[in-house]
């Protein structure tokens, strides 16, 4: 092996580690170069968003199966790291985790009978988690602190400081999003991965190989919403206030929406997918009068065009292509 | 090493197999066959455990294996290919023989997050074991193809390899050579064959029944949910009640 060989072999077995190195680096010294607390306050959301979609891309992608109530997730992790915090004065950290295991437990029940649905029982069945939540968040105002919120959350804080301004949210937040990031491409190239695919596209199949379908299913769903719920933590300790109309169903359509437009079993397509959404509004501002019609819109004409989402779409009309031109040059 | 002891399967209130009795013995490739709407394909699909007999027994090497969930089945080293094909369409073929490896593969959630250097060692190791397995079929050159690409013969053959990639001691195929052509007949007749040489116990469901003749050593012919005789291959060509259910029917039908 020349030491060309040996460089070329080394980029392409470690091309994922590498380019999950670069973008950290990217955003190592993105706050140096934009300085702006306003541009970074946008990409803090995008980091925060992002945590949620990956987790959400690995049960609608992967798994092939669908939720509309994941901002119910969302919601109960912003939510329970306030109370704890506001209310009982716990530690956010500490707030954080404990929500973390709370939602997983309340994902798990709530995933045994609802994953033993699937299309659109399964669709309606995750909406309707996610109207209860939100109606629980309206109506109990004696403790939620019912439409107009909860206000005076603490920040996070690490080694005695207070992660109080955008610049310290954006280590924080993408330090976090990167981790995401790195366990959601680690479980889809693992075996586990590939047994969710599996499950997505032939159940009996997959359960004569030896998958567990149902547990499969379940495993992958309540990874998703404790990774919703850490994401609603974030948001709850980045903005110090949150009320219910930030996890209402059309926010779990919008983290659908950004999980199509990244593409289906996708994870980088999911950076790629929350940063759109998220960007949009900056630059059509009719976008935020229309924003629920317009994610219609984008969701209906991707799926209908590319049933695979945009970017995988677009990443699989290549490889076809690719492919043909190769075994085209063969004969 | 597989024995059927009356089974019955009711769909509703219609019977698709009643009190059906057989064995398979080890090593011995034993065929299934029978006009369509036997029963043969809800037979295979009760010892794979996708579906699960209202009544009777299934028992391997000895040990009951009716009241076992589908996905504990291939662990035993039970394996399958389907009728209709159940490939991963839109995985690559190495992906759909490694889901074959599903028994041998990182089942811990933590460890696949985590990827650590042990995991994807294994990891690559059954990468070469599907290779391998892809090459015996002379498919290891479309084995970054998408699965849905493929020829219908390809396609046959990467479920044959699929189920044969963990090495599994029963081997059952549910019409291996339906729709296939002579020459892919013939491909799929020799792989059997060689199965049968190194020693692995086969259940075939087939209505080819050149292929029945000359790759079986025993044959049970199932009529509506009935079975109506079994023995050797020649007695079963000169069986009455056979000419009559299956053979008479299909040369009407042919």
């Amino acid at each position: 092996m020349t030491p060309r060989d040996r460089i070329r072999y080394f980029f392409s077995s470690h091309r994922t580690g590498l380019s999950v190195c670069l973008l950290a680096l990217f955003l190592l010294v993105y706050p140096a170069w934009v300085g702006n607390p306003y541009l970074l306050g946008i990409s803090n959301l995008i980091a925060v968003y992002l945590i949620a979609v990956i987790g959400l891309n690995l049960f609608i992608g992967y798994a092939g199966q669908i939720s509309l109530g994941h901002a119910a997730y969302l919601g109960l992790g912003a939510y329970g790291s306030a109370l704890l915090t506001v209310h009982l004065g716990i530690n956010p950290w500490l707030a954080m985790a404990a929500t973390a295991v709370a939602v997983g437990l309340t994902a798990f029940l709530v995933a045994i009978p609802t994953l033993r649905l699937s299309g659109h029982y399964l669709a309606m069945a995750t909406l309707g988690f996610n109207i209860v939540c939100y109606t629980v968040m309206m109506q109990w105002d004696r403790v939620t602190g019912g439409p107009s919120g909860l206000a005076g959350i603490p920040h996070l804080s690490l080694a005695g400081v207070a992660i109080d301004d955008e610049t310290r949210f954006h280590y924080l937040a993408w330090g976090a999003a990167i981790l995401v990031l790195t366990l959601g491409l680690n479980l889809a190239r693992s075996s586990l991965g590939l047994a969710l695919a599996a499950v997505a596209q032939n159940e009996t199949a997959a359960a004569s190989l030896g998958i567990q379908v149902h547990r499969a299913k379940i495993r992958i769903f309540v990874l998703s919403a404790v990774l919703a719920s850490v994401a609603g933590s974030l948001f709850a300790h980045c903005y110090t206030f949150i009320n219910p109309d930030s996890f209402t169903i059309f926010n779990s359509v919008e983290l659908v929406t950004m999980v199509v437009i990244g593409g289906l079993g996708s994870i980088w397509g999911s950076l790629f997918g929350a940063s759109l959404i998220i960007l949009l509004p900056e630059f059509l501002h009719f976008f935020e009068t229309f924003r629920d019609i317009i994610h219609g819109l984008i969701v209906v004409t991707v799926l209908i065009l590319l049933p695979q989402g945009l970017v995988s779409g677009l990443k699989d009309l290549l490889r076809m292509r690719l492919l043909r031109k190769a075994n085209n040059a063969r004969n | 090493m597989l024995e059927i002891d009356g089974i019955s399967k009711h769909f509703g209130g219609l019977p698709a197999l009643e009190e059906v009795s057989f064995r398979c013995r080890e090593g011995m490739t034993t065929a299934l066959i029978g006009p369509n709407g036997a029963g043969k394909s809800t037979l295979i699909n009760c010892i794979a455990g996708t579906l699960n007999p209202d009544a009777g027994a299934i028992r391997f090497t000895g040990r009951r294996i009716d009241d076992l969930p589908c996905h504990r089945r291939p662990y035993l080293g039970i394996a399958r290919t389907f009728q209709n094909l159940a490939l991963f369409p839109r995985l690559t073929v190495l992906e759909n023989v490694l889901a074959g490896l599903t028994p041998e593969a990182e089942q811990s959630f933590v460890k696949s997050l985590l990827r650590l250097p042990a995991t994807r060692h294994r990891e690559r190791l059954l990468r070469l074991k599907a290779m391998a397995m892809l090459d015996n079929f002379g498919l290891a050159d479309k084995a970054r193809w998408p699965a849905s690409v493929l020829s219908y013969g390809d396609k046959k053959r990467v479920e044959m390899a699929r189920a044969l990639v963990a090495g599994p001691r029963l081997l059952l195929l549910d019409e291996p050579v339906a729709g296939l052509n002579g020459a892919e007949t013939a491909r799929i007749a020799m792989e059997i064959r060689r199965l049968h040489g190194v020693g692995l116990t086969i259940l075939l469901v087939e209505h080819d029944m050149d292929l029945v003749m000359t790759v079986s050593d025993h044959v049970v012919v199932l009529d509506g949910g009935r079975l109506i005789a079994a023995g050797a291959p020649q007695e079963i060509r000169t069986n009455p009640r056979v000419i009559e259910a299956y053979l008479g029917r299909m040369s009407v039908t042919a």
